[in-house]
């Protein structure tokens, strides 16, 4: 368990619903559910998920925060949007979730094999480094996040994948020689640096 | 031409409705002159459109039978119907009217004997019964019509089938040179008694309303229960007639959802009820309902009749906002969404599900032909600043039969002071 783990549970110890709405983006909205039901029924892949997304909000309610925060619910959301469209008191449910799972993360409690969280870190790495996506890199990343040997077979079962999207302009073998950037690579450094300092500072404000 | 004879003394009220016709009657049995406009061919407005009550189960026919005759005995009451008010101008205690009334191309002469009628050919969708059935093109709006006064839909003005109605009647009155007329009048007061719509129930896209013949509105169901309805009282369902014995329920169509309608339509939950009662007693123990809801609101002394029908065995109530209807092959559609007690997934089938469409005021925010104040659901605010208008009723908030009777008659009272104002009796 993390430091910051330890100090958040000593901090908001039996109101987890607080410790929600200071640290996670959008969490101020978690208490406007009204436990109708209509986002987890309009949730296309809801049923491979251990708790859709109403339920987490009556679990963060009620306390359950382990259970929240270690569930893989909020990594499964696809941004597909359906239950922001159809709640009827305009929770931005995608975002919540969004906002737990980068929460889970900082507080070091993503299980190490988290498929989803594994892919955004190696699309961020990958982003942070042109200020664009690579995409031959990151598609090969993906290939090879499980281990060279099953990075292997992948990479030949989507053989015919690859030089079709080569043919038709759509992928470009050179760019795994470094890629193209941005066209102002700094300016987007310093986006990103300005980015983090408020995100940082919102941090600090809460304690976390 | 017609006549109106008024003064700024008179009252007058817009809209015929159950909450115009009291507050009409209401000020009219104190002695003032009232004179009530109706949009409709008839008075009773969709109280006349019922099939029965809650939560006594009773028949609105029972009521409007009362007011009709109050009407037709008091001698300070003027009604015209197939009229709209198009613009109010003046003060409180000093208003003009404008009124426009459309032609009903049948006279005072009219027995209601049903001769033109049987003359005609040509059917028209009946708004009566929501456009369930269709009605002639020379009809009585329904059974119970005040007045009994027969209508020639205007679409049959110009052929040959108006002038086999007029050929039909014996006793002169279809007249098929009536033409629109405007009138103006003075007045003291205005109650406002527009009333209420139903929800456009196609803009809840995950329903289907619009996709499926078989997701239906409860005004529509109600028209169904009705043996008056189009299908003598027969609860069949519209795609293939087939009888409708497991029936859905879903609560808040259209309420209490921000993209929808802000407020609680309060009515929906008791309709619902009441119309699981008509489920239960047409068919028995083969009766399988289910109502979907995210929490029920019987209020107060309703709790009695929730239940009531929570008792009955074949009634299922399941907390619930359903995410989508879909229909399968045979066209029975089918509710999906998480039951919220237990967060089980469900897919269940029906023969027809009915969606308990919620109240929106029928005036338009932009339409109104007087200054008026509006709250952001669009329904008047008893404010000051309205002067000699009041609301009565469901252009007031969203209530059933029994509030809305209630608050016509307090707006009776208000607009009785200022006439009483005009008139130098009050200060």
């Amino acid at each position: 368990m993390s430091d910051l783990n330890t100090a958040m549970i000593e901090r908001y110890r039996t109101n987890f619903l607080k410790e929600v709405e200071a640290n996670v983006e959008e969490g101020e909205w978690v208490k406007m559910c009204m436990q109708c039901g209509v986002c987890s029924g309009s949730c296309p892949l809801g049923k491979f998920w251990a708790h859709p997304p109403q339920e987490i909000f009556m679990m963060i309610r009620a306390g359950k925060r382990e259970e929240v925060l270690s569930s893989d619910s909020m990594w499964m959301c696809t941004s597909c949007y359906n239950c922001i469209v159809r709640c009827p008191r305009e929770l931005p449910i995608t975002h919540i979730m969004h906002g737990l799972a980068s929460y889970a993360k900082r507080l070091g409690l993503v299980a190490a094999n988290q498929p989803t969280a594994k892919f955004a870190q190696l699309f961020w790495n990958n982003l942070m480094k042109k200020g664009r996506v690579n995409e031959l890199k990151l598609g090969l990343a993906l290939y090879f996040m499980n281990g060279f040997g099953e990075g292997i077979k992948i990479a030949l079962k989507k053989q015919k994948l690859g030089m079709n999207m080569m043919k038709t302009g759509r992928m470009n073998p050179m760019e795994i020689l470094g890629g193209h950037a941005v066209k102002d690579l700094s300016g987007f450094q310093k986006v990103i640096q300005k980015a983090q300092e408020l995100e940082d500072a919102r941090i600090a404000k809460h304690g976390a | 031409m017609t006549e109106v004879v008024a003064t700024n003394e008179t009252i007058l009220v817009v809209g015929g409705g159950i909450s115009g016709m009291t507050a009409a009657l209401e000020a009219a049995e104190t002695g003032k002159q009232v004179v009530l406009v109706e949009k409709r061919p008839y008075l009773g407005g969709r109280v006349s459109q019922l099939y029965k009550y809650f939560p006594k189960l009773c028949f609105p026919t029972c009521g409007l039978e009362i007011n009709q005759r109050r009407a037709r005995m008091n001698p300070n009451l003027r009604v015209l119907t197939m009229a709209e008010v198009t613009g109010i101008k003046g003060d409180k205690g000093n208003y003009t009217a404008t009124v426009k009334l459309s032609p009903r191309y049948v006279n005072g002469n009219c027995t209601a004997c049903g001769d033109c009628e049987k003359a005609v050919s040509a059917e028209f969708d009946d708004e009566y019964n929501y456009g369930l059935g269709k009605r002639k093109g020379a009809y009585l709006p329904y059974r119970m019509a005040m007045p009994t006064q027969y209508v020639i839909d205007p679409r049959l003005i110009g052929t040959e089938e108006a002038d086999k109605a007029k050929a039909a009647c014996k006793y002169d009155a279809v007249d098929l040179e009536m033409q629109e007329e405007t009138l103006d009048f003075p007045c003291g007061a205005v109650i406002w008694a527009t009333g209420w719509q139903p929800y456009d129930a196609a803009k809840i896209q995950p329903y289907g309303y619009d996709r499926f013949p078989n997701v239906i509105t409860s005004v529509e169901f109600e028209r169904l229960a009705d043996p008056q309805g189009p299908t003598g009282g027969k609860l069949v369902r519209p795609s293939d007639g087939k009888e409708a014995k497991k029936v859905a329920f879903i609560q808040c169509a259209g309420s209490r959802d921000r993209n929808h309608l802000l407020h609680c339509s309060r009515i929906c939950c008791m309709a619902s009820l009441k119309q699981c009662t008509y489920v239960a007693d047409a068919w028995g123990a083969e009766a399988e309902v289910s109502v979907y809801y995210i929490d029920m609101r019987a209020i107060d002394r309703f709790e009695d009749f929730y239940a009531k029908v929570r008792g009955i065995e074949q009634v299922k109530f399941i907390k619930s906002k359903p995410a989508s209807v879909v229909a399968d092959k045979e066209g029975n559609p089918v509710v999906h969404g998480v039951d919220t007690e237990g967060y089980k997934r469900f897919a269940d089938t029906f023969d027809l599900v009915v969606l308990a469409v919620g109240m929106e005021p029928s005036v338009d925010k932009d339409s109104f032909p007087v200054d008026i104040v509006l709250n952001r659901e669009g329904f008047i605010e008893a404010d000051p600043g309205n002067g000699g208008v009041f609301a009565a009723g469901c252009a007031s908030d969203a209530l059933d039969v029994n509030r809305a009777v209630q608050h016509a008659t307090g707006a009776a009272l208000r607009a009785i002071q200022v006439v009483n104002g005009a008139a130098g009796v009050e200060g």
